[in-house]
């Protein structure tokens, strides 16, 4: 039972982070936890889906269906978080120094709520998959049976407490703090997603350039255990990552910050040849 | 840049091999690859249950449904030990490729 509930926590504390930073994000917008709630559900319930067809995900693309699959999810999700920021910095200027303003803002380009709210979808689908996979697995083989499942509904609800624990850990934040920390930890998410992308298609033989281990750190801290997996999430920590991994970190995190200042310094009201009323 | 490829998969279906999963355990749990040359590694999961075939140092991580198999490209490979286990179940699947 207890290691059902350390395996699907493990599964689960990546989604938890994603929904608290999430909802951090979207403190203050209305409306913005029906929209978490939805991506949740809507989450689940793919992953049900991908876990009732894992057999046939798995043969396609001559057999790389898998790993073709994880890396459209996170390339997605990559999008979405470099859209979201963006969007935020463009807004830069109406944002006032406290948070009900930055939740008018954000409320008012529902778009990148409709993005964050994807994000906590696509999370909810990957991790969901497999620990659908793992508890259909166990309830199949009826091996060591409910003891297990409740093992696995455990783990879940440790997985929940993450995301409550990320949201008031956030929250505790001031306010104007809170605006910049989370643009911080979205970029860094983005670029710890866009490695994972990266890997999973050296994995699927798509890209085969510069394979070799950069380092191996997993002596001092292995991204397996609970606070490699939490680092691995929130600035996508690898203990053993490939040197394209790494070139798509910092390839990614140049990018986000260049294009987040570039739309910065241009007001987006001002468009261009706007008309003069 | 084809031809490269084309060569390297040459390379790798001459070195095949298989490893099976039964009762949530490898067998071969020590498999010997030759160092420095592309492989091809197909993992036939005989339980009736999926398992997560996962190995930081080689770089998979692929969830295999009972009943059916994976195949994967290794990289050339360093002389070492690499690790691999079966995440769902890694109080017995555990493994080691030993390139040499
Ligand atoms: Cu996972």
């Amino acid at each position: 039972m207890l290691g059902a509930l350390i395996i699907v926590f493990r599964e689960a504390i990546e989604a938890g982070l994603i929904i608290g930073i999430v909802l951090a994000v979207t403190r203050g917008v209305a409306g913005s936890r029906g929209f978490v709630a939805a991506g949740v559900g809507v989450g689940a319930l793919g992953a049900i889906v991908v876990a009732a067809f894992a057999d046939r995900l798995s043969q396609a693309f001559a057999g790389s269906g898998q790993e073709l699959f994880n890396a459209s999810i996170l390339a997605i999700a990559v999008v979405m978080l470099v859209w979201h920021n963006i969007w935020m910095a463009q807004h830069g200027r109406e944002l006032a120094q406290n948070l009900s303003d930055v939740g008018r803002a954000v409320a008012r380009g529902d778009e990148t709520l409709f993005a964050l709210t994807a994000v906590v979808g696509l999370a909810v689908l990957r991790e969901g998959a497999e620990v659908a996979l793992f508890l259909y697995g166990i309830l199949a083989s009826g091996e060591s049976g409910w003891d297990v499942f409740a093992g696995g509904l455990a783990g879940l609800a440790l997985g929940a407490l993450t995301s409550v624990a990320t949201f008031y850990g956030l929250v505790a934040i001031p306010p104007r703090r809170l605006f910049a920390v989370t643009t911080w930890l979205i970029t860094l998410l983005a670029a710890g997603l866009a490695a994972q992308c990266v890997a999973f298609l050296q994995q699927a033989g798509f890209v085969t350039a510069l394979s070799d281990t950069a380092w191996d750190s997993s002596w001092i801290l292995s991204d397996k255990s609970i606070v490699g997996r939490v680092l691995h999430t929130l600035i996508g920590y690898a203990d053993q990552p490939s040197a394209m991994q790494v070139a798509v970190y910092l390839a990614t995190l140049v990018v986000i910050v260049a294009a987040t200042k570039f739309f910065a310094a241009r007001p987006p009201s001002a468009s261009v040849g706007a008309p003069a009323e | 840049m084809a031809s490269v490829m084309g060569i390297s998969a040459a390379a790798a279906a001459e070195n095949a091999f298989t490893l099976t999963i039964k009762d949530h355990r490898f067998e071969p749990a020590e498999l010997r690859v030759p160092a420095n040359q592309p492989a091809t590694l197909t993992v036939k999961n005989l339980d009736a249950t999926p398992e997560e075939f996962e190995s930081k140092s080689l770089r998979i991580e692929k969830v295999i449904p009972g009943n059916s198999e994976a195949t994967f490209t290794l990289r050339p490979l360093k002389a070492g030990r690499y690790k691999f286990e079966g995440e769902f179940h890694d109080n017995t699947a555990k493994g080691e490729v030993i390139a040499e």
